[in-house]
């Protein structure tokens, strides 16, 4: 009844094109923009936006980015945080390195790096899928954290490994306070996002999606498999790459080559899977989820079961949770909670009254 | 009829396709004339969808020639075939499931989008217009083969003989010279298959399209065909218009048998 389209005529196909054709989409999304742009930075505390806030849009780019390769470009990946790791590295080199370096060309720089790599350990997509390039982006995985750790160079000689990010600044103001922090992670991710969508909606998103869907059928009507998957792998990493840069600068401060590990990966890919595969919201969507469900547990669960249970209970139980939702996610709703929102919105055509 | 018979487009000399022993085509010649509709029949194994395929580039044969438009053609790879303007629809439909039908035609029009991912990224100006641009284009094609009603649907949820259309339809959204349709009417109803036919004819009629049909039902190749070619185990054993094909004692074997 709240929710419908009805009345709501396009006269163009620019305006038939949008992001969001229908009124009430677009007026919640600018809703939500505000909430989380300007309200969000004055009210929410120190905890809320180091903790919880931060963590899940430099997830939901993470996400994003392993969504655009795997989602959208159907090609599996397990490299994702080690395309983050050098995202990371490749930034604090470069400010390191070159004097007056701006933070947001390091950023880019960080990115492009980050796909350079990609595009290498995309190579091997060209021959194999599935499965068997799960285990070659595998390779990426462990390879790229054993060759930060293995080359002191990148870590600039810290004898632990661990770098120290330095401050972020741009145009002689420096973001130190989470709130700043928080403004510029929302500010990058949002353009990022936008970017994202722009090209899944145009001709490169739907030779990835075609890509993925029938590779013979996309080469037979002139899409060049090479081109079009190695730019998934490209985009891609930029976008994990980014998302690593950030998770050092604005996130966690100091890294260090492991802090990259496989589990990482997997806890991107989770997200993906529970949020919605070939979906950029169900990319946010899914970041936050995994990222508020471990402290929904570490509170909750005390507050119901009280301290009898111990700290390595909770812990274990997560993992219980988190494995039991995948399972769930997968048979039930594949698509995820993207895909739940939608199946909701067109409940919402209808309700309150059933016809 | 509008059209008029060209001269020969495609001209395929002694092909042989073989898949380690197996050998899928036997020496086999023939040519396809620019406007026409030239059918492919044969039982099943023959080797008319293996010569689709060698005609778009995605299998290659061991021997022989093929002239396409006059020239000499080298090895191809498919998005090369798809360049010079040969298109395709398959035998088992392969659209692309996760999108919707609006989507899965603007992709036959990819070729000739010029913007890149960057310019995609920003969805501004150009990348913008041509967007809109061959929307357009594409919402002729949609207007042509009578499928608005359906153009934001997902077509994992079409019913078949719709798949099949909008198959055609992203094919014929990339304005080919050539269009090559494997089994377009199997497993369809009479009604589908006369609503298939009569977009075959207008397509051919309207875009003075060449077609090349493999179809299993011979009253619909013998009717709208302007040439056959029979093929049988890999070699070709009748050519010609569709009187004089049905009426070839080679041709009655292969799909009668003999009496003994």
């Amino acid at each position: 009844m709240l929710y419908r389209e009805a009345g709501q005529f396009k006269a163009s196909y620019a305006e038939d094109a949008q992001i969001f054709p229908i009124r009430q989409d677009r007026i919640g999304f600018w809703l939500l923009m505000l909430v989380f742009g300007v309200a969000v930075p004055f009210l929410a505390s120190e905890y809320w936006l180091k903790a919880i806030l931060i963590p899940v849009l430099i997830f939901s780019l993470a996400a994003l980015g392993l969504n655009i390769l795997t989602g959208y470009a159907g090609q599996l990946s397990l490299g994702s945080a080690a395309f983050m790791a050098v995202g990371a590295f490749a930034a604090y080199n470069f400010i390191l390195r070159i004097e007056g370096m701006p933070f947001l060309v390091a950023l880019v720089l960080a990115g492009l790096t980050a796909a350079a790599v990609g595009i290498l350990f995309g190579l091997p997509s060209l021959r194999i899928k599935g499965f068997y390039l799960a285990v070659a982006t595998l390779a990426a995985q462990f390879f790229i954290v054993w060759a930060l750790v293995k080359f002191p160079w990148f870590s600039n000689n810290s004898s632990s490994g661990v770098v120290t990010a330095q401050d972020v600044t741009i145009l002689g103001y420096t973001f130190a306070t989470p709130e700043a922090k928080y403004v510029l992670t929302f500010l990058i991710v949002a353009f990022m996002a936008l970017l994202a969508k722009n090209m899944v909606r145009s001709s490169t998103g739907r030779a990835w999606m075609a890509v993925r869907d029938m590779d013979v059928a996309a080469q037979v009507i002139g899409f060049r498999l090479m081109r079009t998957k190695l730019l998934a792998f490209a985009v891609s990493s930029f976008y994990c790459g980014v998302a690593g840069a950030l998770y050092a600068y604005t996130y966690i401060g100091t890294v260090e080559p492991e802090g990259f590990n496989l589990d990482l990966s997997f806890k991107i890919l989770f997200m993906i899977i529970i949020g919605g595969v070939g979906s950029i919201m169900g990319s946010f969507l899914g970041a936050a989820f995994i990222v508020l469900l471990p402290i929904f547990l570490d509170n909750f669960v005390p507050m119901i079961f009280g301290d009898s249970l111990g700290a390595g209970f909770v812990s274990n139980f997560q993992l219980i949770i988190f494995g039991g939702l995948i399972i769930f996610f997968l048979i039930v709703e594949p698509h995820g909670l993207a895909r739940l929102w939608q199946i909701a919105k067109e409940k919402l055509r209808l309700w309150p009254f059933p016809h | 009829m509008a059209r008029k018979i060209g001269g020969v487009i495609v001209d395929l000399q002694n092909i042989s396709l073989r898949f380690g022993g197996v050998k899928a085509l036997t020496d086999i010649s023939f040519d396809v004339k620019e406007h026409e509709i030239r059918s492919i029949i044969g039982p099943n194994g023959a080797g008319k969808s293996s010569m689709l395929n060698v005609i778009n580039g995605v299998y290659h044969p061991q021997e022989g020639q093929i002239f396409f438009k006059g020239a000499l053609r080298k090895k191809l790879e498919p998005h090369e075939a798809a360049e010079q303007g040969i298109a395709r629809t398959f035998q088992n439909i392969a659209l692309f499931k996760g999108m919707t039908v609006l989507d899965n035609i603007m992709t036959g029009r990819n070729l000739k989008m010029k913007c890149n991912f960057l310019q995609h990224a920003l969805y501004w100006g150009a990348a913008q217009k041509e967007e809109i641009a061959h929307r357009i284009k594409v919402e002729e094609v949609i207007e042509f083969l009578e499928i608005q009603s359906i153009r934001k649907t997902p077509v994992g949820r079409l019913p078949y003989g719709l798949q099949k259309r909008v198959e055609l339809a992203r094919a014929l959204a990339a304005e080919p010279h050539i269009l090559l349709l494997d089994e377009p009417m199997a497993g369809m109803n009479v009604e589908e298959k006369q609503d298939m036919c009569r977009f075959i004819l207008d397509v051919n009629d309207h875009y003075g399209t060449t077609i090349v049909l493999i179809e299993h039902d011979m009253g619909v190749v013998m009717d709208i065909s302007d040439r056959v070619v029979v093929l049988d185990y890999g070699k070709k054993i009748g050519d010609g218009e569709p009187e004089e094909v049905k009426n070839n004692p080679e041709v009655i074997k292969a799909y009668l048998g003999t009496s003994h």
